[in-house]
């Protein structure tokens, strides 16, 4: 196994646990306000709706188009992806933007659906609490799988096509909805334990060092070491995130924000 | 006919945000690392160091915009 199967093994699992664990929130709010049943069949059809199209998009791409214009294509698409995340991941880590907070989202979503049971009213809202389908249950459990495993799908189709693993790519992806769902399963109230961000960082690192490694690799530069230059990029980037991180503590809130929150103007 | 505009809506609004989203310039920086990567690729040595450093250049700057913006 090279380093960049195994770097592309540990990306697709770090990002499909993180984009897991947002929507086992949604299901576990979904299961417990109304009933497992709808949630889980939900879920079930949004994840068969996800592996079809990693079939039905990654297995043509990675056959038909030339691997160098794949190369590139995919590598700026990883690289969208994985500076966007790397930016969100400094801006929380220090303290500019809010963290992700599953607690608060698994109340709202639990509030909101019970709000919904309560105006349904009657013989209806009480259906699914003895074991009848739900569709408001189903529909918001589906969603929630499908969107954010929407991003997991791109990963997978996108490292898995360009480096010729695209089965290692999908099993390393399930493999971490599994684990995700066994944990979840033990502690559904402690997902806000999760270092979510941290797993956000490492992610957006290894995505980005992918990226601009692939730009490289489809429009002709050859890397020095080859493959090795995957943790090079790795550790420059780690680099860059923590220089950023510590800075962006050190210089503090922006004048703006303390204007806007009534703090000293000058 | 209305379904099939609304679900392209969708698609191009997925798109939007997917591509450009909160950070349109980490968007443009990935373009001109592209333009960068296709024009040095026979630079050898020079376009190994200069690539990252176009993306390690954008990804303050989107930070830095980004604190403003908090």
């Amino acid at each position: 196994m090279t380093t960049s199967t195994v770097v592309l093994a540990l990306a697709v699992f770090g990002a499909s646990a993180v984009e897991m664990v947002e929507a086992l929130t949604i299901v576990a709010a979904a299961g417990v306000s109304r009933g497992w049943r709808s949630a889980l069949e939900g879920t079930v059809a949004a994840a068969l709706v996800l592996g079809a199209l990693v079939v039905a998009v990654g297995v043509p791409l990675a056959r038909l188009v030339p691997i160098n214009v794949l190369r590139v294509v995919i590598g700026a698409l990883l690289l969208v992806l994985g500076l966007d995340w790397l930016r969100k991941a400094v801006l929380r880590a220090s303290g500019h933007m809010a963290l992700h907070d599953e607690d608060a989202i698994y109340a709202r979503t639990v509030a909101d659906l019970s709000g919904a049971a309560a105006t349904t009213g009657g013989a209806a809202a009480g259906s699914w609490r003895h074991g009848r389908r739900d569709a408001t249950s189903f529909t918001v459990a589906f969603k929630g799988v499908f969107l954010e495993g929407m991003e997991v799908v791109l990963i997978v189709i996108t490292l898995g096509a360009s480096s010729g693993h695209l089965a290692l790519a999908a099993v390393a992806a399930v493999a971490a909805a599994v684990v995700v769902s066994i944990i979840g399963y033990f502690v559904a109230r402690q997902l806000s334990e999760v270092p979510e961000n941290s797993m956000k960082l490492a992610v957006g690192i290894m995505l980005t060092s992918f990226g601009v490694f692939w730009v490289g690799e489809g429009a002709g530069l050859h890397w020095p070491g080859s493959d090795l230059m995957i943790l090079v990029l790795v550790g420059v980037f780690a680099m860059t995130a923590a220089v950023l991180s510590f800075a962006m503590r050190r210089i503090g809130p922006s004048r703006q924000t303390v204007a806007v929150h009534g703090g000293p103007s000058s | 006919m209305t379904s099939i505009v609304r679900a392209l809506g969708a698609f191009g609004r997925f798109w939007k945000d997917f591509l450009i989203g909160e950070a349109p310039e980490l968007f443009l920086g990935t373009l001109i690392f592209v333009g960068a990567a296709l024009a040095l690729h026979h630079h050898g040595y020079v376009a190994v160091v200069l690539l990252p450093l176009i993306i390690v250049a954008f990804l303050g700057g989107s930070v830095f915009r980004g604190r403003a913006k908090s």
